[in-house]
């Protein structure tokens, strides 16, 4: 063999067996457990926290106000749906959660679009319904 | 506000119609028009210099050495654009540990090692061997050593040893012609297999990306040839450059019929897309594709190099032809790039409207960044014109193999 | 003497261009062939696997889901970047077809077109369709997006180099870089609720119920009875990416 392609091939080698050598050290422990990534990622996107804890957690302090709520037409509407997310409520009931007033919040679903199917929800002309007053001056938001 | 979003809110208030609200920023911008750009001025440098070695163009001899080296330097800079534009540029190692085989853009990293090391680095190495260890008994001091490690301490010069040389070098570049498809190709085939984007999604997209590479490689070899000439104030080889710009003039028409041949079943098909992208043509890239791309890259240079087939005016009229048409290719090909990468953004994938596109001037996908990504390469080749001086090897007989 | 030059110099034609047809040949089947059968391969197995379905009949345009959405996975509050949106789609009488989502529809929409040009009107409410023969999977370049074992499609943040493929590469829009990470981020199916036993929250503070997840390989689930009772529809379905977010009463115009 002449001597260029023996010394390339030696080089050859050397740089083929650098790279292997990287790949295996550089490769994430539990890259393909169950396919082409890390297993790992699984249980990072699985470990955040959720904000949302859900109705079932309000009845435990504020039973009355969830019972009237299901003698309603808000029966179907979570109580994070207003509020807002409950988790830091649950943890700590000096923390707040939001109580939305303005007749712009009630708009958001109860303003006539023709676009809202007409047998979801009832609608109303917003600009007409009695525009100066809130909402909840007549509409008790738990049992409206 | 915060100024980050300055220019998303600013995108926010152009939109044309309706456009799904994640598609207001361009994810792929001036560095991705970049990098095949810079690849396909590898690729067709490559294949111009393939034409003399593989197909025996002698009249292209003088351009052999230039175009390897003109390739190789731009080959050096070409991963620069794609490592900048990464969102996470210190993970890059990953796509060449963990390739996942489906996607086309994981075979960059081997492509790209292959056609730098194997077939481009061995190719030069190979044809100056012989002139590296002569030149390393001539010169001193840093050159001295330089030869010497890059000649692999080889010292052998004998006619035996330089008819190997020739057949290794042989074997290397027949190898390097697919390997320039490859690498080209794999490009045209990133953007030509997403489903999701109709202004990309054709099968030609690989084979268009190809041909308009070795346009531009080939215009750009034309005009390091003629610089080189110029600066060294020798008389240019009027053959050669002859020889060039019928190349050209040959592959220009390839890459239009290409490139019209996938318009013309666009609009025949008229499929679902075809009104935004009509719309998309005739708007927002009327002036880059209509204007700079086809009459200014592709209509002019083919008239005019069509004409010098058959009137052949004087040799200092020629030249100023050569050089203004070799410029006008480089810049359509750019905006070639230019068109199918920012023009498939535009439109909205729900095919209701359009987003808009300012070009920046700073940061890292802005217009400075990009002139030196592309300045870069021309300061290489200078260092390497210099480390390597074509003008001053042995001759070499490269019908000696095949 | 000529013609015998002649063939020699044909000949090594012959054979050059033999070997150059012959290795381009080659390096063209190079890849795997299974990467080249990605999207026609059926998923394996019976175990849970997601799906989501949506009932255009129902959804009000509230944007309930946009907001929780966003709130619940900490997505940046600009509006460019959603996991979940809603779309209002207006047909004119003319035909003409006209498509908003201001801010996601977080803020709730109002009527622009008014009520007597109006041929038809509905919201279409979008998110990852979470498919099984998924593009955006298909070219990711190291495996930081992939399906997971039950069917939701992830992206792995702490591995994604940011090259931005998977977002031109997804049919529906829903992907976006995340402005201060840069890498990729989309719906997860709220991943982290589901395996603590709760509903994504965008559908469970839909007040009409809109929107269910479940599981595709249980017939008795909810989400298998709403497929099995009624026209369900996939958007897109000519791109065969396998969506597993199936909408009732999917009007042609929605894309």
């Amino acid at each position: 063999m002449p001597i260029q392609l023996k010394r390339l091939l030696i080089l050859g080698l050397v740089l083929v067996s650098i790279f292997f050598v990287l790949k295996y050290l550089l490769t994430p422990e539990s890259f393909g457990q169950y396919g082409h990534y890390r297993g790992n990622a699984l249980v990072e996107n699985a470990t955040h926290d959720a904000k949302y804890v859900g109705s079932e957690a309000c009845v435990e302090c504020h039973e009355d106000i969830v019972e009237e709520k299901t003698e309603g037409f808000h029966n179907t509407l979570a109580c994070e749906n207003c509020h807002g997310p409950g988790y830091m409520h649950v943890l700590d009931s000096e923390n707040e959660l939001q109580m939305p007033d303005s007749r712009e919040f009630c708009a958001k679903c109860h303003a006539y679009n023709r676009a809202r199917p007409a047998n979801a929800i009832t609608q109303i002309d917003i600009e007409d319904h009695n525009p100066e007053e809130k909402c909840i001056e007549c509409h008790y938001p738990h049992q409206p | 506000m915060n100024p980050q979003f300055e220019h998303l809110y600013h995108a926010l208030s152009n939109v044309d119609g309706y456009i799904y609200p994640n598609e207001i920023e361009l994810s792929w911008s001036l560095l991705i028009v970049l990098y095949p750009y810079i690849t396909g001025l590898v690729a067709g440098a490559f294949i111009l210099a393939s034409l003399e070695r593989v197909f025996n163009v002698k009249a292209l001899k003088p351009t052999y050495v230039i175009a390897l080296l003109t390739a190789f330097a731009f080959m050096l800079v070409a991963t620069m654009p794609l490592i900048f534009h990464l969102g996470q540029p210190l993970r890059f190692y990953e796509i060449m540990i963990t390739p996942h085989l489906t996607s086309a853009m994981a075979i960059f990293g081997f492509v790209y090692l292959w056609y730098l090391m194997v077939v481009l680095l061995l190719e030069i190495w190979f044809d100056y061997r012989a002139d590296m260890v002569i030149w390393s008994g001539e010169s001193k001091g840093v050159k001295k050593w330089l030869y010497k490690i890059l000649s692999l301490g080889i010292t052998d010069v004998s006619p035996e040893a330089r008819r190997w040389d020739e057949k290794l070098g042989y074997i290397v570049t027949v190898i390097g012609i697919p390997s320039a498809f490859l690498l080209h190709g794999y490009v045209g085939f990133i953007f030509g297999s997403i489903k999701a984007n109709p202004w990309w999604s054709t099968v030609m997209m690989p084979v268009i990306f190809l041909f308009s590479a070795m346009v531009s490689g080939i215009a750009l070899v034309m005009l390091v040839f003629m610089a080189v000439n110029y600066i060294r104030k020798q008389k240019i080889d009027m053959l050669c450059l002859d020889t060039i710009a019928k190349y050209l003039f040959y592959i220009i028409i390839i890459d239009f019929t290409l490139e019209s041949l996938d318009q013309i079943h666009r609009i025949y098909e008229a499929e679902e897309s075809f009104e935004i992208i009509s719309l998309l043509m005739s708007g927002k890239l009327f002036v880059t594709l209509l204007i700079f791309q086809v009459l200014l890259g592709m209509i002019i240079p083919l008239l005019t190099l069509g004409a010098l087939q058959f009137y052949k005016p004087k040799e200092k009229i020629r030249q100023a032809i050569y050089f203004v048409t070799g410029i006008l290719v480089l810049v359509g090909i750019f905006f070639m790039r230019w068109n199918v990468v920012i023009g498939g953004q535009l439109f909205s994938k729900s095919f209701y409207g359009f987003t808009s596109f300012k070009l920046a001037l700073i940061g890292s996908e802005g217009f400075l960044a990009a002139s030196i990504w592309l300045i870069i390469p021309f300061i290489i080749l200078a260092f390497l014109l210099w480390l390597f001086p074509p003008w001053k090897k042995t001759q070499q007989d490269h019908s000696l193999v095949g | 003497m000529r013609n015998k030059e002649e063939n020699l110099s044909r000949r090594r034609f012959i054979k050059k261009s033999g070997i150059t047809v012959g290795s381009v040949l080659a390096a063209s089947v190079i890849p795997s062939f299974n990467a080249v059968l990605f999207a026609s391969e059926k998923p394996k197995g019976k175990g849970l696997w997601y799906g989501i379905a949506i009932d255009i009949e129902k959804c009000i345009g509230c944007g309930s889901c946009a907001k929780s959405c966003k709130i619940e996975n900490d997505v940046p509050e600009e509006p460019f970047f959603f996991r979940s949106w809603v779309e209002q789609y207006t047909i004119k009488n003319d035909g003409s077809v006209e498509v908003v989502s201001p801010n996601g529809g977080i803020d709730g929409f109002t009527q622009t077109v008014p009520d007597d040009e109006i041929e038809k009107s509905f919201f279409v409410p979008k998110m990852c369709n979470h498919c099984y023969k998924s593009p955006c999977v298909q070219v990711c370049p190291v495996g930081a997006t992939f399906e997971s074992p039950d069917g939701v499609v992830l992206v792995d943040q702490t591995y994604c180099i940011g090259c931005k493929y998977c977002v031109q590469a997804c049919p529906y829009g829903c992907r976006y870089i995340h402005p201060t990470t840069h890498v990729a981020d989309k719906c997860t199916l709220c991943y982290h609720r589901l395996k603590k036993g709760l509903n994504p929250a965008c559908m469970d503070n839909c007040p009409t119920t809109a929107r269910i997840s479940g599981d595709l390989n249980d017939p008795e689930s909810e989400l298998s009875k709403f497929i099995k009772t009624r026209n369900v529809y996939v958007l897109k379905p000519h791109l065969n990416t396998g969506s597993k977010l199936f909408y009732n009463a999917l009007n042609q115009e929605v894309r």
